[in-house]
């Protein structure tokens, strides 16, 4: 453990970012949804991060992550099955494109 | 994990520049499938890690529902919303300034909170072994997470039923 703790900060701080430049530029919904696994990964990083460097007695970051990580493949897989079915509807899965709620 | 120390750098800035590069690499690349397997390479470097810091299982629970479900997901999704090959709209000029604005300004406002605290960090000791995090799930006592555990196995549940609905031909 000789890697000091403000590296791996670092890191996710560099992919949240990355995930928040993604989600504010791209128009592809597919692609804000891989900008939002970026940013939750980065999370989870420094969930277990700071539970590994400030509370290494303890495991409850790491169980935090454990569940984040769960709710984040329930909440792409529903993400995703609405894309696919907008895609039915319209043949494009631009968000520009989905001002009208009717079909 | 008992390596060198060398080794233990080594791996840390391997995992390090593959994770920085990978991730601006999947939110500036035209091409959506190749965005998604720079998405993977980032999941991978970060179970990585994980190992690193001695959570195997959350280093294992990474791979196998990011890298292995997830991922799949996003490909069958891509392969069937998209041509292959076919690079997405470029966006417009107005919009990446934006974006990069907001990037670097919440990178370097995250980053002189996260230098300027005094942070008292002390990695001692062993990580917990596999049966304690398996005792801590299904307890019911203090710091123990058995209702945490069966409401998203509930929420995977709906989350099933939700999907198909969803998708499923009308």
């Amino acid at each position: 453990m000789e890697t000091p703790m403000m590296y791996y900060i670092v890191i996710s701080l560099v992919m949240f970012f990355a995930g928040v430049y993604g989600f504010m530029t791209r128009k592809n919904m597919l692609m804000m949804l891989i900008s939002i696994e970026l940013m939750l990964n980065a999370v989870d990083i420094n969930f277990a991060v700071f539970n590994r460097f400030l509370f290494p007695g303890q495991m409850e970051g790491m169980i935090f992550s454990i569940f984040a990580i769960a709710i984040a493949a329930a909440e792409t897989a529903i993400a995703i099955a609405i894309i696919i079915n907008i895609y039915r509807h319209i043949r494009n899965i631009d968000a520009d494109n989905l001002d009208d709620m009717k079909y | 994990m008992e390596l060198l120390p060398l080794a233990q750098q080594v791996i840390f800035y391997l995992l390090a520049a593959v994770i920085v590069i990978c991730s601006i690499l999947a939110v500036t690349t035209r091409r959506i499938l190749r965005a998604a397997t720079y998405l993977l390479f980032t999941l991978l470097a970060t179970a990585g890690i994980y190992f690193m810091l001695d959570y195997t299982f959350l280093g294992s629970v990474q791979i196998a529902v990011y890298a292995g479900g997830i991922l799949v997901l996003f490909v069958f999704s891509i392969l069937l919303t998209s041509h292959p090959g076919e690079e997405t709209e470029k966006s417009s000029k107005t919009k990446r300034i934006l974006g990069l604005i907001a990037a670097i300004a919440g990178i370097v406002t995250c980053g002189y909170a996260l230098f300027t605290y005094p942070w008292s960090s002390t990695a001692v000791g062993e990580a917990q072994s596999i049966q304690q995090i398996g005792h801590a799930l299904i307890g019911m006592e203090k710091f123990q997470y058995l209702l945490p555990f069966e409401a998203v196995s509930v929420l995977l549940l709906a989350c099933i039923i939700g999907a198909i609905m969803i998708a499923r031909k009308r």
